[in-house]
This record gives structure tokens, sequence and C-alpha cells, in this order.
């Protein structure tokens, strides 16, 4: 792929773009699902993040490409280099790693590295796909296709931030701390709940139904084609600042105050949704406060937490037989209720 | 060729048209969807398609069940042992790269495949990680996907259907109704030198926009193939600029067939479009709404609407709104994996117990790179072959899956005992059925206050029958409460792969509500309610009326349901068995 889509000229779809923006800001945040119609950009949008994010510090000799400044990292090979005093470090893009469908259990996890073990007859761990995407972004188009063995792996792994490889006599444990961002059409079948429950954010896409909104994005992406370097040169102003947005609101994050009367709202809000567990609250708050990073804001505000609400709740909904509008709304209607209060 | 007596079906023109554009641009264009089973008309297509095609661009088949290792590409076993370093092998994609690849039986393509293709069309390569090794090549392709599907089988794979610009029908064409190819190899390689220069205008983009919002074409991949083919359309015409014409032709092929809705040629701008999310327009804001489309373009856009809708064929109009044949849940791609029965599809690393079995050679396959690496270390230097716990490979075996019918059973007290007794004399008929066609059977009762699952989905026949003669009866009738039941019921035999058809025996006289309280009216309307979220569900349902007279409620419910209504005092328990024999083949 020579030339990628640039993110700032994806049109509409803003809830898609939020919720990816705060993934870059707070990897935490534990993933971003995008589900929604054919054609509209869901893969654009996650590939084209990947030239927004500003590169990040890595331990050089570090094959995991471990951050410099971790102090209890798990990673082994960065034990011995720490040991031998202040490793060397240098600057390496965040990396964003696809999952092709089709990829086997030994890519993902890493395996014996057959080069070696066929040339020179040794032994040697080659890291797999979950230890490139270290540190940034694990990316699976048609998720629901993804086979059942390669979800319970990602699911063990995304949750404990560590893979485990025992096998070949080998016995290999690095960090593998990476954001989940998974696309797919639900008409291709659901998402395994456990799964889901994986995902901070979901997202869903809908087809612009607006002519001017229909006719800009087929326009842009018409112009992109016949002319990618021109194409790409026209967005890179607005591309450097949402880099500059997202750099400035990692440096923030930390610092952006949650009022108790934020937190209450959140708890009233999954209250009145019936979500299960604290997973709901957490990212409602994560989120809102990555948001406000973002918006260049000390605190968060009541605001910050309606906009992030449908993302972070609509797929922790318990189903409702008798209710027949979709989770979004749902999320909607406890909203205004909350905030009428 | 067809010595032409008549001139050819516009039919063939169209999909002659779309072989010769899918060869232009092949990987920008994605190819063609032909509905045709095989046979001299599509041979025909076909050979004229690649004598199109210029010299030395591959023209491939693909088998609709090709295992990932052929597709994507894997380890070439054989030369990675010879030369003693890892080698990759292309798959059949990357192999096709600059060409066209052929699917036949494309309806019966399974949806990881069809993604798979879809993803390679999408970025242009393709690459795999698998067999220890990772590669990426580039892979411009186009695809023809053959649909031999008759009107009851599922309809091609959405993700595919929609990355192909055209669709095209041969499906009711003779050979004497075909025609010559549309353009010649020097032709297409004129044009494709020709066509990164045409230029579209603006009014053109607009134009086809419109069209494609007024023909209910949701995607917008399809507006930006509509634009890609009329490029194509005019440097095959030798045109430098995109005409009229060439933008009516693109309409034509790329977004009519995807119709959903029948706009009305001479339409009020207002009443045809979705309404707009932003600002409503007043009737006196009509210009503003129309500031960024000119005159000019409306007019060009409701010529060219005007001309597709001439060119629709009279049957796909008839078919709308259906459109496109119904996506039933219960696809022939729903396909379940379960480790004991059915069709090996491939191995996956794990251990033959609990049932899987050893997949032989893909294990020693698994096992062949590593062997000189084990000589070397092991202790047992004279073993022929050394395999380890890690190259087991069990095959993974993939079944159609089948049908659990899930019998709700009314036990309340207003379904009098011996109408009970009678409800249980012909579910133990159905039972038999579904023990001969290997069914699952679920049972659900609900009675007094609320409803039970009495059996969750099982093949054995003897814990149904038994669970059934133990079944008492009297109380209310929480209708609501059991409907609830099934719809959860039936979600989650739909979640292991295998498609629900409900039986409900009742007679339709709710009484208790879904919270439990008493009081009819309440009750009913709730029954009614959970009724319509089993419609949403897109169930296969019999309501079977267990009333002594046949009632309006319960046909009331069955309406709602869109379920099948059978009276018990007509139906004999072997009319049920047949009604609900009849019932998946009436799901389709």
């Amino acid at each position: 792929m020579a030339h990628v889509f640039p993110f700032s000229a994806i049109v509409g779809q803003d809830e898609m773009k939020l919720a990816i923006l705060i993934a870059a800001v707070e990897p935490r945040i534990g993933g971003v699902l995008v589900f929604g119609d054919r054609g509209t950009g869901k893969s654009t949008a996650v590939r084209a993040l990947a030239a927004l994010l500003p590169p990040m510090k890595v331990v050089a000799a570090c094959r995991y490409g471990c951050d410099p400044a971790d102090k209890g990292s798990a990673c082994a090979e960065c034990a011995t280099l720490k040991a031998g005093g202040r490793p060397k470090t240098r600057l390496a893009p965040v990396p964003v790693v696809d999952l092709p469908l089709g990829a086997t259990e030994d890519r993902v996890v890493g395996a014996l590295d057959l080069e070696r073990a066929l040339t020179q007859g040794v032994k040697a761990f080659e890291p797999g796909l979950l230890a490139r995407a270290h540190r940034g972004f694990l990316y699976i188009d048609e998720v629901n296709l993804l086979e059942d063995h390669l979800v319970d792996l990602l699911i063990d792994v995304a949750a404990s931030g560590e893979n485990v490889v025992e096998r070949e006599g080998l016995s290999v444990r690095h960090p593998a701390r990476f954001v989940l961002v998974g696309s797919g059409n639900p008409e291709e079948g659901e998402l395994r709940p456990q799964l889901l429950d994986r995902f901070g954010l979901a997202v869903e896409v809908r087809t612009p139904t607006e002519l001017a909104a229909r006719v800009e994005v087929v326009r842009r992406r018409d112009a992109f084609e016949r002319d990618p370097e021109a194409f790409l040169a026209r967005w890179q102003a607005e591309d450097e600042r949402t880099r500059r947005r997202i750099v400035g609101a990692r440096k923030r994050l930390d610092d952006v105050a949650v009022p108790d009367a934020v937190l209450e709202r959140a708890a009233e809000l999954c209250i009145g949704l019936g979500t299960d567990g604290l997973r709901g609250e957490l990212t409602l708050m994560r989120a809102a406060r990555a948001l406000a990073a973002l918006d260049g804001e000390d605190a968060v505000t009541d605001t910050h937490l309606q906009r992030v609400a449908r993302p972070s709740l609509r797929h922790r909904l318990r189903r409702d037989p008798l209710d027949e509008s979709d989770a979004g709304s749902r999320v909607d209607r406890v909203l205004a209720e909350v905030f009428a209060a | 060729m067809a010595r032409a007596e008549v001139d050819p079906d516009p039919a063939w023109i169209d999909a002659a048209w779309a072989a010769a554009l899918c060869t232009v641009d092949p990987a920008g264009l994605g190819g063609v969807v032909v509905r045709a089973a095989a046979g001299p008309v599509r041979d025909l297509w076909t050979r004229q398609l690649q004598a199109q095609l210029p010299a030395g661009e591959p023209l491939r088949r693909m088998p609709a069940r090709i295992a990932d290792e052929r597709l994507l590409g894997g380890l070439d076993l054989t030369a990675t042992l010879q030369l003693g370093r890892p080698v990759a092998q292309r798959g059949l994609l990357a192999e096709s790269h600059g060409g066209i690849v052929l699917v036949p039986m494309a309806e019966r393509l399974p949806p990881g495949t069809a993604a798979r293709l879809a993803s390679a069309l999408d970025q242009g390569e393709v690459g795999f990680e698998r067999d220890g090794s990772s590669q990426r090549w580039p892979c411009r392709i186009g695809v023809v996907a053959f649909d031999e599907g008759t009107a009851d089988d599922a309809p091609l794979p959405a993700a595919l259907a929609d990355r192909l610009a055209f669709h095209v029908n041969l499906a009711q064409l003779s050979l004497r109704q075909c025609g010559a190819a549309a353009a010649s190899a020097e032709e297409i390689v004129a044009a494709r030198r020709l066509w990164p220069a045409v230029t579209l205008g603006d009014e053109m983009t607009q134009a086809l926009c419109g069209i494609a919002m007024r023909l209910g074409v949701a995607s917008l991949r399809a507006s930006v193939l509509a634009l890609r083919a009329a490029r194509a359309i005019a440097a095959l015409g030798g045109h430098d600029e995109v005409q009229e014409d060439d933008a009516l032709m693109a309409a034509r092929l790329v977004l009519a067939p995807r119709a959903t809705v029948l706009p009305q040629p001479d339409d009020e701008p207002a009443t045809d479009e979705p309404p707009p999310t932003a600002p409503p327009p007043d009737d006196s804001g009509e210009p503003g709404r129309d500031d960024s489309r000119d005159q000019e373009t409306r007019a060009l856009e409701d010529r060219l609407v005007a001309a597709t809708l001439a060119s629709l064929p009279a049957g796909l109009l008839a078919a709308l709104p259906g459109g496109e044949r119904a996506r039933a849940p219960g696809r022939v791609g729903a396909l379940s994996a379960s480790p004991r029965f059915g069709r090996p599809v491939g191995s996956r690393p794990g251990e033959p117990r609990g049932g899987a079995r050893l997949d032989l050679i893909d294990t020693l396959r698994a096992a062949a790179p590593w062997q000189r690496l084990r000589r070397a270390t092991s202790r047992h230097r004279h073993a022929a072959i050394h395999v380890q716990a890690d190259d087991l490979r069990v095959s993974r075996l993939q079944q159609r899956a089948g049908t659990a019918t899930l019998f709700v059973i009314d036990a309340s007290g207003s379904s009098a005992l011996h109408r009970l007794a009678e409800a249980k004399g012909a579910v133990n008929l159905l039972l038999a059925d579904c023990y001969v066609r290997r069914d699952q059977v679920a049972v659900i009762a609900f009675r007094g206050r609320g409803a039970e699952v009495l059996l969750p989905p099982t093949r054995s026949l003897v814990r149904a029958r038994r669970s059934l003669a133990a079944l008492p009866g009297g109380g209310g009738t929480p209708l609501a409460a059991g409907l609830e039941a099934a719809c959860r019921l039936a979600e989650q035999v739909r979640r292991s792969g295998a498609s629900p058809v409900i039986v409900l025996l009742t007679d339709g006289r709710a009484n208790i509500a879904r919270d439990g309280e008493p009081g009819r009216a309440h009750a009913e309307a709730d029954a009614l309610l959970v009724a319509r979220q089993l419609r949403a569900l897109r169930l296969t349902a019999l309501v079977v009326d267990t009333s002594p007279q046949p009632a309006a409620a319960a046909q009331r419910l069955a309406r709602e349901m869109d379920a099948l209504y059978r009276a018990l005092p007509h139906a004999g328990a072997a009319e049920l068995s047949a009604a609900v024999q009849a019932l998946p083949r009436q799901a389709g």
C-alpha cells in the first residue's frame, strides 16, 4: 500500500473518528469496535490512524519495543538490558498491525524461528503479531469471522497484557499490550459476548443519507485515486493539526480532573441502563477524560460524558426483548433522563 | 460465434460491456457478478472475456471451497526441505496479480473466503501470516463471481457483491440471443492507455450520487464504482472526458442492478429522498437546498434517472422492494464448526481427544521443517520422525447447521387438561419426525406465573418424551413470558449455528402479564408485543390453536408472529406434522 487515505479527509462519521482518537490518547480504554454498513470507510479510518500517531520512544535493543520509562515491565530482554545500566533508546513508529483472516496461531503468538532452525539448527523464538503490536494497535477487519481459537487467544492476551508461549520446548513470555481495533458487518454474524466485552468503545457506522455528504465522500475518494500525492499534500496540514491534538492530549491526560459530580452522573447512567459490572463506568470515565484532554480542557464536564456515553455503553446493555429500539437510542433515552434531573 | 439472426438481447449487451470494462480496469472496478448457471452462454461470455484480456495477464479459476494455504499462500514444504531454508509459496490470489479470478458457484462461497477476497480487492495486496512465515504480495485483481443459485438459494456474500462493480444476468438467455464482444483486445489496450487521463465533471459526480440515492443504493462504494466505470466507458469510447452517455451507461450497469426502491422519474425533489438529517427543508427553502446543485445538474440527473429507469428490466421492478433475494438468517453459509461430525475443512492445532480426529498429513507437514533441529537435540537420534505435541493437528469439521424445533407449550388451566393431552400427542408425533431428520428439539412450557425451559435443545428423543409426560397442567396463562423464553432460546440456538423453528401450542388467551400480574388486557398486549419481537427475528414459526373452537386470539397472535396457523380440532396430529415439515422450506 503506497498511499493511505488521510484521516482528516474522512467525511462525517464523527463518532468513529472520536472513538479512534480517544483510543490513541488513552490506550487503556481497551479497544475500539467499529460495526456497521458496508462501504462506510471503517477500515480506511483505522489504517489512516497509523499516519497520525507520533513516534514513540523504545528500548533500542529490545525486540518488543518496550518503553524505556516502564519500570515494571515484564519483558525479559529489557530486564537484562537494564541490568547493565541505562539502555539505549530510539524513536520508532507506533505499530498498527493487521491481523489478516487466515492467520495461523503460530504467527499470532510467535513460535520457533523456522529460518534459524533450518539453517543453523538452533532453537530461537520468533515473535509473532502480538509482539509486533505491543504498545500499538492490533487491527482485525471482519472480526466476527475470526476463528474461535484465535478469539480465545486474543481475549486472554488482551486481558493480561502478556503473551505466554509454551511450545517446542520454548518458554517465552513477553509484554503484549495493544489496543484491539475490530471492524465488521453485523450481517456476517454476531460477536461473541466475551470478545465484545474486551472492546472499550463500540461504534456503529451508518451510510450517510444526505446527498451533499455522499457526493463529498465520492468526490474525495475520486480525487485521492486520481492523484494521491496531491491529495495527501492537501490534507497534510489538517492531519498535522490532529496529530498535535493527540500529542497535546496525551500530555494533558493525567492532569484532567474528574469532578465527583461527573462521577455520580456516570454511575447514574450505568444504573439507569442496567449495565453489568464496573467496566462500563470505568470506560465512561476514561473516555470522557480523554475527550476533555483532546478538547484542551482541565476538567471533565457533563458534555464530555454525554458525547462518549453512546460508544462507551451501547454494547454493554442487557438485551430487553420488549424494547424494539436499538442500543444507541436506549443510551440516549437514559442520558436524557439523567441529565434532565 | 452465434449468428445474429436476432439482435442480441439487452441483457447480453450489458454483460458484454461489463466484460470489456472489467478488463480495462480489473482492480479498480472489482469485477463482475454474473448470474448464470454453467452452460454455453456463460462459456461464450467467459471466452470473450479471456480474448479481451491482454496477453500474459492471468485468468484463474478459484474453487469455492479453496483452502487458505492455496488461496493466500503458505510454506512450500518441498522447497523448504530441499533448500534447508523457509521458502514461501504464493497462493492463487497472488498468482493472479494483474489479472482476473473466476469464482464458479460463488453463492456457496463461505463468508470467510469472501472476506479474504474482499480484503485483497480493498488493499491490492495479499498477506498471510501462516506456517511460521509472513509475506505480502501485490495482488491487483478483478473478480468474476458466477452466481449459480436458484431463486431460493441464498445470494452471493454481500461483502463480495458490494465490491464488484457490475451485476449482470445471463440466466434467461439462449445462445441465439448472444452477440459479439463489446471490444477487441486492441481496443482494451487503447482504453487502458487513455483512462487515467479521462476527466469527469463535477456535475457528473453529483448526478451519479443523486441517482444512487434515488434508487436506494445505500453503499457508497457503488457510487465510487459508478464513477470509475464512467471513466472506463469513456476511455473505451475514445473520449477524454466523461460524456452524458457514458455516465448513463455507468448508472445502468453499476447502479440499476443494485436498486432497492423505484424512484418516480419526475419526482418532486422532496418525495423520494430520505429525510435529510440536517435542517429540515421547508418548501420555500427549496432553492437554498439546491444551491450546490444548480438547475443544470438537476436536469442532467433527471435525464439520467429517466434513462436508467427505462433500461431496468421489467422483472427487476417486480422483485422490488425485496430486491435481492431474502437474506434468510439460516443461510447456506450458516455452517457450524463441530468437532465430531461433518466434512473436513482443513486442520487446526490441537490434540486428538474429545472426539477430535488426528489429521496425520498436516501433523507430519507441521513436523517436517523441524526434523533437522530435533534430530540434533533429541535423545532419540535414531527415531525416523520426530513428532512433538505442538505438531499435532486435528481435522476441522464443518457441518451444515441443522434445525432445532422449539416446542412452546401452553400448560395453563385454560388449555383444559384433555386439550393438553392432545397437544402432547401431537408433539410426540412431531418428535418422531424430528428424530428421523436428526433435528434437535427443545421444550418450553408456560403456566402459572412464568415460563420454563423443560428441555434445552437435544437430539435425545427419550428425554424429550419424558419431559413432556411429566408436564403438569393448570394455572394462569403467562403467554408473554412463554414467548420471551422462546425468543431467548431461539437466539441461543441460532448462535450455535442451527436454525430455530418455533411450534407454539396455545389457545392464545393470555391472562398473566409479563411482570407476573394478572389481567387479561395487559397480558394480551404484552403477548402481542413479544410476538412482534419474534417476528423481528425472522423465524419460522407455527401456531397451533388448542382452543376447542378456532379462536381469534390465537389467529391474531399468529399474524403478529408472522407464523403459520393451524387449529388443533381440525388438524390431526398427522396433518400437524406435515405442516411442520413444510415449514423450513417455506422459510427458504
